[in-house]
């Protein structure tokens, strides 16, 4: 029997358990009808012994998939024909780990014919083991089930304690979302750790050539020197972008607040919603295929030297446009947060609705808009879609938007694409440079919502 | 309530119209604004239904009258806030020194610097104190070097009863002074541009007795250098403060006169009914 189908048994009998308490109860209830002598609603004594008759069964047969490879190996080791296996542990892996695949049905036919020797033993174990951890499910269902069937009573708190498990299952939904990052970070930082036994932060970090070898050069050089990487993020990404989405963000938002007819706004908004949900792959496309060779053409027919089609400028412009949805409903909202007796007090002492923007919303609004800027910076620089069609390979360390950089998120993707040997330093570079990535977002991210969220209470 | 008028209240208002259009000028000494047969639209409701009121130079007026009657309505009419507002339509005549400003001709920016405001709520724009005040003659271009600027600033503050209190700290962020504090600022900050008129919507109806008294007592010094408008629930403080005092019913005005005659022997009943308290 495998494993699902002992899996929906157990949820039958959950099924059948949660009929009976319901039947119990139900009988109960007739003969107190009473109000409050009966303390739960036939339902909840239900659900309350089929909890009991699922929960711990499941949560066993979890522990017993985690446990029971481990004496299945040993008990097939204890057989006859382990005796013959080699001494040498990594051999006797290999040997135990084939014969395990074939007795489980994975594969066919076994390449080492000592390995065929052990698929009996193997086989006979887990079935063994199976058998035992099949048997102690189904004794656990009923054992609990019953327990649970003979508990209840008029005055149990079935309702109170189904409302516990409920939280309890509430909490462990949401923890996983935040085991997960935790989890993220903990193997980023154990992978990079890996990374800088290898090579040293500081050549990491100030490094200024960046030209990944996998051994290191006759002067002990490496070329993990992420500078110019990150020099290419900061360009890219939180200069030429911003100097699109700025403006343009901002410039519309105030649009949109002061000026726009009602309807013209209804129109427009949703329109800047799906710019913002336009997959990025598209905005790559564009990039490369479109804006990248114009720009090129231009820089080469006004004579700019070092022209490539691969510009940091086609990179940051598409990213510029892409983020300016997002820069735009958050100065939206900021300039929409400030009150209207401001504006009002501004165009009662006579000032133009121009003057009033410029001195008073965008003053008042600006803490927001910091916020919402910053929040913008972070999803720039973690952005890879683009820069990896549009933003090229070479590491220059260059002010020259016409010419070629490469990003942060582009040699990690560069890094881990392609034949590689999983612990070698090009891989591991990888781990650390998104590391670096991630400590920086994060910090973004904090101080930008730190700042949005003072700027909120200021209004409150 | 659709209909602001309905027919038994267009009836009276009929007789009304009688006794309460000749006293359109309670006002001696020089007018300043003149309003002719107001009627205010919000879309189709009609808020304003021809109030005829001349303001003075000399005199301070109150606006009374029940809440929803129009009279903040009627108030914003008079510097073109209402224009601020996409579905607010203003028909008749509304002069300021027998200028029409609603004429096409006029430049709003002029006129809200000749019509100052002052609102319910303190609304100081969250800059220093001093760039608060400064805020308005600088729009304006009324100061031609930083000492002529400072010399508006303090003069301002000293107007508003504000300057002894704030001299030490004019950097400061003007949100962070008290409520009656900031409400003198706003008057200060209207004064500042040295306007003609001073509206003022229920200046006090988010301060405490002491400042309340503060800002009556400015308000009496103010007298005679500006025309003052105020809209006030407080009846008290209306026969405190003003000279002349207008009360508004459903939108209509329905007497107007000295202040002292409107409180102590009114000619329409329904004033009587209202400052006697029987309802509003
Ligand atoms: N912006 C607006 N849009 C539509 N209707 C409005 C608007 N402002 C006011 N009104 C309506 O116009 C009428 C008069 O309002 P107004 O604010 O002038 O009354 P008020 O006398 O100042 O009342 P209060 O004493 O409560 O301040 C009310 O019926 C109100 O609902
Ligand atoms: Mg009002």
């Amino acid at each position: 029997m495998t494993g699902s189908i002992l899996f929906l048994l157990i949820i039958v009998l959950g099924g059948i358990a949660w009929f009976f308490g319901r039947v119990k109860a139900t009988r109960f209830s007739a003969t107190n009808p009473k109000r409050g002598t009966v303390h739960s609603l036939p339902n909840y004594h239900g659900w309350y012994v089929a909890l009991w008759a699922i929960g711990p069964a499941l949560l066993f047969l979890v522990i017993w998939n985690i446990a029971s490879p481990a004496l299945i190996t040993d008990a097939a080791l204890a057989s006859p024909a382990a005796e013959q296996l080699p001494q040498g542990q990594f051999a006797r892996g290999a040997i135990l780990a084939e014969a395990r695949s074939i007795a489980s049905g994975e594969q066919v036919r076994a390449f080492n014919p000592l390995s065929q020797s052990m698929v009996e033993p193997y086989k006979a174990a887990i079935s063994y083991y199976q058998m035992i951890g099949m048997v102690a499910a189904l004794l656990l269902v009923f054992a609990c089930g019953v327990f649970a069937w003979l508990r209840i009573k008029p005055e149990l708190r079935a309702r109170t304690k189904i409302e516990r498990v409920t939280m309890m299952t509430l909490l462990l939904a949401s923890l996983i979302a935040t085991i997960t990052t935790v989890g993220i970070f903990a193997s980023l930082i154990f992978e990079s750790a890996r990374f800088f036994s290898m090579v040293s932060p500081i050549d990491f970090l100030f490094g200024m050539e960046w030209n990944p070898k996998a051994v290191a050069g006759p002067r002990g050089e490496t070329g993990f020197g992420a500078i110019p990487l990150f020099w290419g993020t900061v360009f890219i990404g939180a200069i030429i972008a911003m100097i699109v989405a700025i403006p343009l963000g901002l410039m519309s938002a105030i649009y949109l607040t002061q000026y726009a007819p009602p309807n013209f706004r209804a129109w427009m908004k949703p329109i800047l919603e799906v710019l913002a949900g336009v997959p990025t792959v598209v905005y790559g496309y564009f990039a490369a295929l479109t804006v990248a060779p114009a720009l090129r053409d231009f820089a080469v027919s006004i004579g700019i030297s070092g022209a490539s089609s691969e510009s940091a400028l086609a990179a940051g412009v598409v990213m510029g446009i892409m983020i300016i949805p997002f820069v735009s409903s958050m100065a939206d909202d900021s300039i929409a947060a400030v009150p209207s007796a401001m504006r009002d007090g501004s165009l009662a002492m006579g000032a133009t609705k121009s003057e009033t923007i410029k001195k008073v919303l965008i003053p008042a609004a600006l803490p927001g808009v910091v916020g919402g800027v910053l929040l913008a910076v972070s999803r720039a620089i973690g952005e890879t879609m683009i820069v990896v069609m549009a933003a090229g390979l070479a590491a220059n360390m260059t002010a020259n938007p016409f010419s070629s950089v490469t990003t942060v998120t582009t040699q990690i993707v560069q890094l881990l694409t392609g034949d590689q040997e999983f612990d070698s330093p090009k891989t591991l570079a990888a781990f650390a440079l998104g590391l670096v990535l991630f400590i920086v977002t994060l910090l973004l991210n904090l101080i930008a919502l730190r700042v949005v969220k003072k700027y909120r209470e200021a209004y409150e | 309530m659709t209909e602001l008028v309905d027919s038994t209240n267009s009836s009276e208002s009929y007789t009304m119209t009688e006794s309460a259009v000749p006293n359109i000028s309670a006002g001696d000494g020089p007018l300043k604004m003149t309003t002719r047969n107001v009627d205010v639209f919000y879309g189709d409701k009609q808020a304003i239904n021809g109030v005829s009121i001349d303001v003075t130079m000399d005199n301070v007026t109150a606006f009374i009258g029940p809440s929803g009657c129009g009279k903040s309505t009627f108030l914003r009419c008079l510097n073109r806030m209402n224009d601020t507002i996409p579905i607010a339509k203003v028909t008749g005549e509304i002069t300021l020194e027998g200028e029409d400003i609603y004429a096409a001709k006029m430049d709003v920016v002029q006129l809200r610097a000749r019509v100052g405001m002052v609102f319910q709520k303190p609304n100081p724009f969250p800059k220093s104190i001093y760039d608060n005040i400064a805020y308005g003659p600088r729009i304006h271009g009324l100061a031609t070097s930083k000492d002529e600027l400072d010399n508006i600033v303090e003069t301002s503050l000293q107007r508003a009863g504000l300057w002894r209190e704030v001299q030490d700290r004019l950097q400061d962020s003007g949100t962070a002074l008290s409520g009656g504090q900031q409400q003198r600022l706003c008057i200060a900050r209207a004064i500042a541009v040295d306007p003609e008129v001073i509206l003022m919507d229920e200046p006090c109806s988010a301060l405490d007795p002491i400042a309340t008294a503060k800002i009556e007592e400015l308000i009496h010094e103010l007298r005679g250098k500006y025309a003052i408008v105020i809209v006030t629930h407080n009846m008290q403080q209306a026969a405190r403060v003003s000279q002349r005092t207008a009360f508004f019913h459903l939108g209509t005005l329905v007497e107007y006169g000295v202040t002292s005659d409107i409180f102590t022997n009114p000619t329409q009943e329904k004033t009587r009914d209202y400052i006697t308290g029987r309802y509003g």
